[in-house]
């Protein structure tokens, strides 16, 4: 842009060619954004389809007579209610829990001075690199042993403090200046006190891009529910959707109801997402630089 | 001085009260459970009574043979799980990589109207769960589906995706009439014969591969965009002003600088495709024909329904150890290559860990495409 306004001449010289190369940009830009979006448009006009409309006209965006029979199933004839409830409870726990534990975590580790601080440190960094999917069996181990198995607090507690996100409060406490506490404490306020009611409101933009990453993992968990879990009463939205992909569903594929269950599924996402867009596309841009 | 100790020792406490729960947290849930995983892959334990103190007997390295070694259905079920890995590897690490290096050159464009919007419908995949998108995906890839009604359009008779258990090198032999394995029949690694491991990623794979790209290729774009903001532009209007032709600028002066983040990108590209498992849960297991098997989801298998702990753990293992040592190549490649070694700090409390925020990031994020 500065570079045109102090030589207009340029400007002229290269604007035919720009413009080919820009409407030839947005056509192909416009093409690959339908491709994202298209799937989950269809999956809502799917859904709102009879069967045989489904099957029959898999591309059309309106249905040929609406039918909300899917819906009204995930209400009558599954527990829809039900995994939901236990969606909700699940992640609100686990969001609360990170978002608490990993901060004074990541604070202590930032701030406080204590003899084996660096180990502790160095043995979170090593537990990052373990992946995740290996933790399958041993999970299930010793949630059995300790009688956790099929239970809320099976399926809640080993998710309610994780390395990435102590890491994540560890390098944003590094960031604010160090004279703030210095002060209060001078004041004769306790270390607690200082974290919880000076620090901890300085450091809201990592608090939320950790409550947005939380809710967002323990929402969308999957293989954690598998492991943790056999009821059917215990069911989230995850493993109940994935028992409806494999179930008998009666006469028919039955895509409508899988995939109207697939959308209500994520609407609370797609809202959070919404709200905080500014905010996740900047957080991952922060973590990146840091 | 009397006060200053106080709160050092104050401090002490303190600093170990506000790690405890998160120790206790992830070494009762993550480091526990590893070693007694440790233990069960070299026992014989078949999950009645308690791993560790019972009945189970050591074994040794007999879960580790009875895959590795041992000629049978194990180690065939397990040659066949890593071919049908690394297929899938070779194709989406590479593919979501550049697709979400081009998507993120295209949305940091400043001339661009709606980048908003563009970003938006690019990323939104990587948000939903890989249970939803998932079963979109067996909607779209179904015989007479959304995919197989445009590939008519173009006049293509379309596979039955999800059904189809060819292995598309085999396909593309046939065509050149290649159909029968010759001297390729001989017995390769793992109990699998060499026709086997040429087969390429079998249809059905091939519409999970897609489904990756399609789901993680946002999350990277992210990860590219903030590089992109980072290079800023001033050296884009300097290559500008030279002269330089805008893919010509694309490569030696945009491609360069974004070498830590493509590496990052890598990593944790090859990092999440080894791990993939909702994906092989929800579409049956690793139907068609064993083609869409992984070993994270063999080691689930062997474990849970065939209640061979012992060897489902030693599965998971060998695939840690896979992992791990990609990483620790990569680093190395890293490493090599890292221009800027001074602005690394010393100590363990500086070690930027390559990347190990957008990794937690991306694995807190990971939701759908197995990006871990």
């Amino acid at each position: 842009m500065s570079t045109a306004s102090v030589r207009p001449h340029r400007k002229r010289r290269l604007s035919a060619k720009l413009r080919t190369s820009i409407v030839l940009g947005y056509l192909l830009l416009v093409a690959l954004a339908i491709v994202y979006i298209y799937p989950f448009l269809i999956s809502i006009a799917s859904s709102l389809k009879t069967n045989d409309d489904a099957t029959a006209n898999p591309l059309n965006l309106l249905p040929e007579t609406w039918s909300f029979a899917a819906y009204d199933r995930l209400f009558t004839e599954v527990p829809l209610p039900t995994w939901t409830m236990n969606s909700f409870i699940v992640t609100l726990f686990v969001t609360f829990g990170r978002v608490f534990f990993d901060s004074l975590a990541g604070y202590a580790l930032s701030r406080l001075n204590f003899p084996g601080r660096s180990f502790v440190f160095a043995a979170f960094l090593a537990v990052l690199s373990v992946p995740a999917v290996v933790l399958l069996i041993p999970r299930f181990l010793v949630l059995q042993q300790l009688g956790l198995y099929d239970t809320y607090g099976g399926m809640i507690i080993p998710l309610l403090a994780d390395a990435a996100g102590i890491f994540i409060m560890k390098q944003f406490f590094d960031s604010i200046p160090a004279g703030v506490e210095e002060a209060a404490r001078i004041d004769g306020a306790g270390i607690f006190r200082t974290f919880w009611s000076i620090v901890l409101p300085m450091a809201r933009p990592a608090l939320v891009t950790l409550l947005i990453l939380s809710f967002q993992g323990s929402w969308n968990e999957f293989a954690h529910f598998v492991v943790s879990r056999q009821s059917t009463e215990l069911n989230t939205l995850t493993t109940g959707v994935a028992s409806l992909v494999s179930g008998q569903l009666g006469e028919g594929n039955q895509y409508p109801l899988r995939l109207a269950a697939a959308v209500l599924m994520t609407i609370p996402v797609a809202v959070l997402f919404f709200v905080f867009q500014k905010r996740i596309m900047n957080s991952t841009e922060g973590a990146e630089k840091g | 001085m009397a006060k200053r100790s106080g709160i050092r020792s104050n401090e002490s406490v303190a600093g170990w009260l506000f790690t405890l729960p998160a120790i206790l947290i992830v070494g009762v849930f993550l480091a526990v459970p590893v070693l007694m995983a440790l233990w069960v892959s070299f026992s014989d334990w078949n999950g009645l009574g308690p791993p560790v103190g019972g009945r189970a007997q050591f074994v040794g390295a007999e879960n580790y043979a009875d895959v590795l070694t041992e000629e049978g259905l194990a180690q065939r079920d397990f040659g066949t799980s890593i071919r049908n890995n690394l297929y899938y590897v070779l194709l989406v690490v590479p593919l979501q990589t550049a697709l979400a290096l081009f998507l993120a050159v295209q949305v940091n464009r400043r001339v661009l109207k709606g980048r908003g919007f563009f970003r938006t419908a690019f990323y939104f995949p990587s948000v939903t769960s890989s249970v939803a998108i998932t079963v979109v995906f067996l909607f779209l890839f179904t015989a007479s589906g959304a995919v197989n009604s445009i590939l008519g359009w173009l006049g293509i008779n379309g596979p039955n995706w999800f059904n189809d258990p060819s292995g598309v090198l085999h396909n593309l032999f046939a065509v050149f009439g290649w159909t029968s394995p010759g001297p390729l029949g001989a017995t390769g690694p793992l109990g699998l014969t060499w026709w086997d491991w040429l087969s390429g990623p079998s249809v059905a794979m091939c519409a999970l591969i897609t489904l990756a790209v399609f789901t993680t290729s946002g999350t990277f774009m992210l990860l590219f965009l903030a590089a992109l903001q980072n290079i800023g532009t001033e050296i884009d209007e300097a290559a500008s002003i030279d002269g330089a032709g805008a893919f010509r600028k694309f490569f030696s002066v945009t491609l360069p600088m974004l070498k830590p983040t493509l590496f990052t990108v890598l990593t944790l590209g090859l990092i999440g495709t080894w791990q993939v498992f909702d994906q092989i849960y929800l579409t049956g297991g690793g139907s068609p024909g064993k083609t869409t098997l992984t070993p994270a989801f063999l080691a689930y298998q062997t474990s849970f329904e065939d209640l061979r702990w012992g060897r489902g753990a030693a599965i998971a293992f060998i695939l840690f150890a896979i992992i791990v040592a990609l990483t620790l190549l990569q680093r190395r490649i890293l490493r090599d290559r890292d221009e800027k070694p001074k602005r690394r700090r010393r100590g363990i409390d500086g070690d930027p860990h390559d990347g190990a925020t957008a990794q937690a990031v991306t694995r807190l994020n990971a939701g759908a495409g197995g990006a871990p």
